[in-house]
């Protein structure tokens, strides 16, 4: 059963670009031995918090998008919580949520169509009709 | 409205022995610019225009749903610069009697507020310092 996740997390802002690197390496890697998928890695960079967090201010923004079972992000929470620089972190399924928005999107490119098709015909004629003048 | 206050006026010599007439018993100069009062209240359909102006000035234009009207169809606790126009200065989510957004779409509006509050994005309280 392969579900999609987000799984954003914040990490302290005084950590090194390297250990970033490794941490992100690692949490990569655990997801892979879990049977698991690292889709996309997304740095948000450096952002203020809305409140303290662990007497920090500000924090460094990553987001993984993961597809697999339900294991893996037990696993890889289970590692983010014992991963000392890790602050915060959350985690969204969003398989549920893409489905609705491509079948709104469907939709909506199915009304498009519709509307688009006659509205090709008349919008060619103004415009030639516009090209006329401007060269008389 | 003008009858009801000439009957006292007439009734009142008559009646000092009634208690609801005792205040008025000692106003027969207030009987005297009861009339005007009256009068006022008589021009009320003249004047009739001033209520319904106010009425006017409250006029309220139709909220409607912002993520109906924009087709915003992905409501998102990342997006945290669009759930802060829903969020008051206290940190609250405002309610959609206030700010006209459908149903549904509050519904998902509180789901994405309160995943954006918990990972820092948006304060619980207060203003995002």
């Amino acid at each position: 059963m392969n579900r999609t996740y987000e799984l954003m997390f914040i990490v302290r802002p005084d950590m090194a670009d390297e250990d970033l690197e490794k941490l992100i390496a690692n949490l990569e890697s655990t997801v892979t031995s879990a049977a698991g998928t690292v889709k996309t890695v997304e740095r948000m960079g450096k952002r203020r918090l809305a409140y303290m967090v662990r007497k920090f201010r500000e924090g460094v923004y990553i987001l993984l998008t993961i597809e697999g079972a339900g294991a893996v992000i037990h696993e890889v929470e289970r590692r983010l919580r014992v991963t000392e620089p890790v602050i915060k972190f959350l985690t969204v399924r969003i398989d549920e949520e893409q489905k609705r928005l491509e079948k709104i999107k469907k939709l909506r490119d199915a009304k498009k169509k519709v509307s688009a098709q006659p509205a090709v015909v008349p919008d060619e004629a103004p415009a030639a009709a516009a090209e006329t003048p401007a060269t008389a | 409205m003008t009858e009801e206050t000439k009957a006292p006026a007439t009734e009142r010599p008559s009646g000092e022995g009634h208690r609801s007439d005792g205040p008025r018993s000692d106003g027969p100069r207030f009987g005297g610019d009861r009339p005007r009062f009256g009068g006022g209240g008589g021009g009320r359909s003249g004047p009739g225009g001033p209520p319904r102006e106010g009425g006017r000035k409250f006029f309220r234009r139709k909220k409607v749903c912002k993520f109906c009207t924009e087709k915003i169809a992905d409501i998102n606790y990342k997006d945290y610069r669009l759930l802060g126009q829903f969020v008051a200065e206290s940190g609250k989510i405002v309610p959609r009697r206030l700010t006209g957004v459908c149903s549904p779409h509050q519904h998902r509006l509180a789901t994405a507020i309160k995943q954006a509050r918990n990972i820092a994005l948006l304060p619980f309280a207060g203003r995002a310092s």
